[in-house]
C-alpha cells in the first residue's frame, strides 16, 4: 500500500477555449485534512469534479488505495467511498430532510413483487446520520423549513451518510455563521480521527491554517506545490496563489469625508422581523462599512433604500431633499447605485454581451433623436471602462457569463459608474473573487471615494471592513447598534456591537 | 454565425447549423428529382406562405426572448381574420354578416383590428407581468377565450365575399414583389430596428437574460412585458388580416395551430428557450426552414401524415441542438 489514499497525477482537462487543468496533481493521505487553494479559476473545483467523476479528464490518472481507477460518474465515486459537498447546493426544498439525504439511493424493501422505498428505514438512518453530525433536526421535516446554512450542514450529513473514505468540501463555510463553522469543524475533526481524507476548498485563510494538515496550491490549472500547514503563513500562501508579491492587502486611501449628503432616519421594513428604526448619515467621499452577522438584515436595509424591498416608515434625505423611493428606478434617477450581493441572481445578464451589461442602466444617455441607440457611443463607454477598470475580456461582444467573477464584478461596477452615481451601495463587493482581483476592486472603491462619491460597503470580511472603511456601522437583528471610526475598529468592538441582541 | 472564430471550423459549423444544412440539402434533392421546383411560381408560393408566418413569428419572438410564450397567437390570427372579414365584405355581397356595416377602406379596417388585438395583447401582458400568472397558462386561457369570442361573433359561420381592394392586398404585387412580401419586409425591418437599436429591445433581452437583475438595473420590467405582448397582438392582427385576404375568406378555424408553428420557427431560428437570445434573421431562417420542408415534402408526394411527423421531429431536434449549444458553453 502506498502512503496515500488517493493520488491524482498530471491531470489535463480542456474546455473549449481554455485549458482548465494542465498537469494538476493532488496526494491525499488517510486521516488528514488537505486544503486545496488557488485563486478563482485556478482549477480547484474542476480538479475535484474530475475526482468525483462529473468531468472526465483528458489526460492523467487517479490512483485510489494503490490501484489505478477510472471514475465513471458521481454514483461510481460514491460507491467507491468518495463524497462531495458542492459549492452550490442543489437542495430539493419541498421534500423532507431524510429524502434529501438519501435521494438517488433510497433504501428499498420488497412488497410482494414490487420493490418499494423503505421510508421507515430511510428516516431511521437519516436520524442516525443527523445525530452523528450533531444536527438536531427532524428527518421528516421539510428541507425548505431550514435556513441556507442549515441546509449546507444537511448536505454534509448526506456526504457522511455515504460512509466515505474521501470527502470533498468545496467552500463549505461560505454561508455559515461563526457558530455553525465551529460545528462544522467539530464534524471535520471527528471524521479525520476516523481516518477519512478530507479535501477542503476555501478562500478563508484563517480557516485553512486552523483546520488543515496539508495545503496544495494551484495556479492557472497547474500544480504549484504542497506544504505542511504548520509551516505556512497567510502571506506565503497568497504569494504562491497570485504568483507575485502583494505588498499590501488594501490600497492607501486619499479620500477626505466632507459634509453629510445622505441621511436615513427611522427606516423600517414592512416585515417586522427585518430592519427597523435604522438611522444613519453618509458624508461626501466617505466609505461607510456595514458590519453584522448573518441575519443582521444589512442587505435587506440597503435593498430597502434602493427600492427593492418595501418599507413602512422612514425618511431618506439627499442633499437636503427628501426622496421617495419605491422601486430601483427612483433610486437610480436620484443618483444612487447598488451592487447587489448575489452577482448571478440579481447582477449579471448572463447570456448578454459585456456591452449590453455595461450600458443597460444608462441607455437614456446614448439616444439619437430621442429613440435610436448610438452604438458607437456605447462601444466607447465600454472600451473606456474596460481600460479604466482593466477588465479582461476578448471583446465587448463576449457573453458576461464566460468571464471570471472578478471581471464580472468590474463590468457591474462599470454599469453603475456610467450613471455617475453620488451614492454607491456595494453589497459584498469582493465575494467569490480571487485575491488579485479583490485588490483591484479595493483600488476602484478608493478611487471613487477620492472623487467624492459616497460609498456604503456591506462586508462579512472583518479585515476588509477595517481595512477599507472610514466609519463602520454595525447592525444586529434588524437594528443599527452603533458606529465605530475606521481607525479605532477592531474585531472585538465590532463583534460586541454585532451581538447586541435585545 | 459568429465571426469570433478565427479559423473556420467545418465540423462546428455543421453541428451548429445542422437543421438548416439538412433542409437546404432536401431542397436541392427535391429540385433535382422533381419538375417545377425551382420555378418563379413555386418561389412566389413560398414567399406568400412565409410572409404572414414570419410576421406571427416576429410577434411571438418577444414573448419567447423574455422566457414567456404566447399560445393565443393562432386564435388571435383567426379572430383578426374574422374581424377583418366583417368590415371588408363587399357592399353588394348578398350574405353580408352586418348589412349596416359602412364601406370601410382596408387600411382603416387594419388599424381597427390592430387596436383590438393589441388590447388582447395588453391583457396578456398585464396578467403575466402584474398578476404573475405563468405565460404558458395565461396565454392558454386567452387562447380559449379568443376562440369562444370568435365563435360568438361569427355565429360559427364562415365568411367570404370580400371586396376587391382587400383581396388585392394579398394577390397584388409591386413589379415582381408580392404585396405580402412587402408587408413582411416592413415588419422585419421594424423588428430589426426595434431589437437592436432601441431601449425597448435592450430591455427585452435584459429581462430574458435575468429578470431580477434587469429590475435592479432600473428596467421597467412590467411596462416592457406589457409592450411586448401588445406588439405581439398587433402582429397577429396584421397576419390575420393578410391570411384572410389571401384565403379570400375567414372562419373560426383560420389560423388554427399557427402559434405552435411560430414558436417552432423561432426556436429553429435560434431564439433560445432559456431566454435572452434571438435575432430577427434567425427567425426568418426558422420560418423558411419550416415552409421549405413542407413544400419539399409536398413535391415529393409524401403523405401529409408523414409531413406532420417530419415537422414534429424538426422541432424537437432543433431545440435539442439549441440546448446542446447552451450546455457546451458551460
Amino acid at each position: 500500500m502506498s502512503e496515500y489514499r488517493l493520488e491524482m497525477r498530471d491531470v489535463v482537462k480542456t474546455f473549449p477555449g481554455v485549458k482548465a487543468l494542465d498537469g494538476a496533481q493532488l496526494n491525499l493521505r488517510p486521516g488528514t485534512v488537505h486544503a486545496l487553494m488557488g485563486e478563482n479559476g485556478a482549477g480547484k473545483s474542476t480538479l475535484m469534479k474530475c475526482m468525483f467523476g462529473i468531468y472526465h479528464m483528458d489526460q492523467g490518472e487517479v490512483i485510489y488505495e494503490g490501484e489505478p481507477v477510472q471514475i465513471k460518474g458521481p454514483l461510481d465515486a460514491l460507491n467507491r467511498g468518495i463524497a462531495m459537498v458542492h459549492q452550490e447546493l442543489q437542495p430539493i426544498p419541498e421534500r423532507s430532510i431524510g429524502e434529501n439525504i438519501y435521494v438517488g439511493r433510497y433504501p428499498t424493501k420488497k412488497m410482494g413483487p414490487l420493490t418499494v422505498i423503505d421510508h421507515d428505514k430511510m428516516y431511521e438512518d437519516a436520524a442516525r446520520v443527523l445525530k452523528e453530525v450533531h444536527l438536531n433536526f427532524d428527518a421528516r421535516a421539510r428541507l425548505g423549513s431550514l435556513s441556507v446554512s442549515q441546509m449546507q450542514l444537511v448536505e454534509i450529513a448526506k456526504a457522511v451518510s455515504a460512509d466515505c473514505k474521501v470527502l470533498i468540501l468545496d467552500e463549505p463555510t461560505s454561508s455559515l455563521t461563526a457558530a455553525e463553522v465551529e460545528a462544522l469543524f467539530t464534524i471535520v475533526d471527528e471524521l479525520r480521527s476516523k481516518g477519512v481524507s478530507i479535501v477542503y476548498i476555501s478562500h478563508k485563510m484563517d480557516e485553512i491554517l486552523r483546520i488543515s494538515d496539508e495545503v496544495t496550491i494551484m495556479r492557472d490549472g497547474q500544480y504549484i506545490g504542497t506544504w505542511s500547514s504548520k509551516d505556512l503563513t497567510t502571506d506565503f500562501i497568497i504569494t504562491k496563489m497570485v504568483g507575485r508579491e502583494l505588498s499590501e492587502l488594501y490600497p492607501e486611501r486619499h479620500n477626505t469625508p466632507g459634509e453629510v449628503v445622505f441621511e436615513v432616519e427611522d427606516f423600517t421594513s414592512i416585515n417586522p422581523k427585518s430592519f427597523r428604526h435604522a438611522s444613519f448619515q453618509l458624508r461626501k467621499g466617505e466609505i461607510l462599512g456595514v458590519a453584522g452577522l448573518v441575519g443582521a438584515q444589512r442587505t435587506e436595509l440597503m435593498e430597502g433604500l434602493f427600492g427593492l424591498r418595501a418599507h413602512t416608515a422612514g425618511k431618506i434625505t439627499y442633499n437636503g431633499k427628501e426622496l421617495r423611493i419605491t422601486q430601483p428606478k427612483d433610486a437610480i434617477n436620484n443618483g444612487i447605485a447598488m451592487l447587489t450581493e448575489d452577482r448571478r441572481a440579481t447582477g449579471i445578464l448572463g447570456v448578454l454581451s459585456i456591452a449590453d451589461n455595461v450600458s443597460i442602466a444608462s441607455l437614456n444617455q446614448y439616444l439619437i433623436g430621442g429613440f435610436m441607440l448610438d452604438d458607437a457611443k456605447i462601444e466607447n463607454l465600454v472600451q473606456e471602462n474596460v481600460a479604466k477598470l482593466s477588465i479582461k475580456t476578448p471583446s465587448s461582444k463576449t457573453q458576461i457569463q464566460s468571464l471570471s467573477g472578478g471581471n464580472q464584478q468590474k463590468v457591474l461596477i462599470s454599469r453603475w459608474l456610467a450613471n455617475d452615481p453620488d451614492v454607491f451601495i456595494m453589497d459584498e463587493p469582493t465575494r467569490g473573487i480571487d485575491v488579485g482581483a479583490k485588490y483591484e476592486i479595493y483600488c476602484i472603491i478608493a478611487e471613487m471615494a477620492k472623487q467624492g462619491k459616497s460609498i456604503i460597503m456591506i462586508s462579512s470580511e472583518m479585515s476588509e471592513l477595517i481595512g477599507m472603511s472610514d466609519r463602520i456601522m454595525v447592525m444586529c437583528d434588524g437594528r443599527v447598534t452603533g458606529f465605530i471610526d475606521g481607525d479605532k475598529a477592531n474585531q472585538e468592538n465590532i463583534m460586541a456591537l454585532a451581538t447586541q441582541f435585545e | 454565425m459568429e465571426k469570433s472564430a478565427k479559423s473556420f471550423d467545418v465540423k462546428k459549423f455543421m453541428s451548429n447549423n445542422a437543421i438548416i444544412i439538412l433542409i437546404v440539402m432536401l431542397a436541392i434533392l427535391t429540385g433535382c428529382t422533381t419538375k417545377n421546383f425551382f420555378t418563379i411560381t413555386n418561389f412566389k408560393n413560398l414567399v406568400v406562405n412565409v410572409s404572414p408566418r414570419f410576421i406571427i413569428a416576429c410577434g411571438v419572438s418577444g414573448c419567447l426572448i423574455t422566457k414567456g410564450t404566447d399560445l393565443s397567437a393562432g386564435r388571435a390570427v383567426g379572430l383578426a381574420a374574422c374581424l377583418s372579414a366583417m368590415m371588408l365584405q363587399s357592399i353588394d355581397y348578398s350574405a353580408r354578416m352586418f348589412p349596416w356595416m359602412p364601406d370601410i377602406p382596408w387600411p382603416v379596417a387594419l388599424v381597427i383590428v390592430m387596436i383590438i388585438m393589441g388590447g388582447f395583447g395588453a391583457v396578456n401582458g398585464i396578467v403575466i407581468s402584474m398578476l404573475k400568472v405563468p405565460p404558458f397558462i395565461a396565454t392558454l386561457g386567452m387562447q380559449t377565450i379568443i376562440y369562444g369570442l370568435c365563435s360568438l361573433i361569427t355565429n360559427n359561420q364562415p365568411m367570404g365575399g370580400y371586396k376587391k381592394s382587400y383581396l388585392t392586398v394579398a394577390s397584388g404585387s409591386l413589379g415582381p414583389i408580392p404585396y405580402l412580401m412587402i408587408f413582411a419586409m416592413i415588419v422585419g425591418g421594424y423588428f430589426l430596428f426595434l431589437y437592436n437599436k432601441t431601449r425597448h429591445g435592450k430591455y427585452m433581452y435584459a429581462i430574458g437574460g435575468n429578470e431580477n437583475a434587469a429590475q435592479v438595473a432600473g428596467v421597467n420590467v412590467q411596462g416592457s412585458l406589457i409592450r411586448i405582448y401588445v406588439l405581439a397582438g398587433c402582429m397577429y392582427a396584421l397576419a390575420g388580416f393578410l391570411v384572410g385576404a389571401k384565403a379570400g375568406g375567414a372562419s373560426t378555424a383560420t389560423g388554427m395551430g399557427y402559434e405552435l408553428e411560430a414558436i417552432a420557427a423561432c426556436t429553429i431560428g435560434g431564439v433560445s428557450a432559456n431566454g435572452g437570445v434571438g435575432r430577427v434573421g434567425g427567425i426568418l431562417v426558422g420560418v423558411l426552414v419550416f415552409e421549405i420542408l413542407k413544400i419539399c415534402l409536398q413535391f415529393l408526394r409524401v403523405d401529409p401524415a408523414y409531413t406532420y411527423i417530419a415537422q414534429g421531429l424538426v422541432i424537437v431536434v432543433a431545440v435539442a441542438l439549441d440546448l446542446r449549444k447552451y450546455l457546451q458553453k458551460k
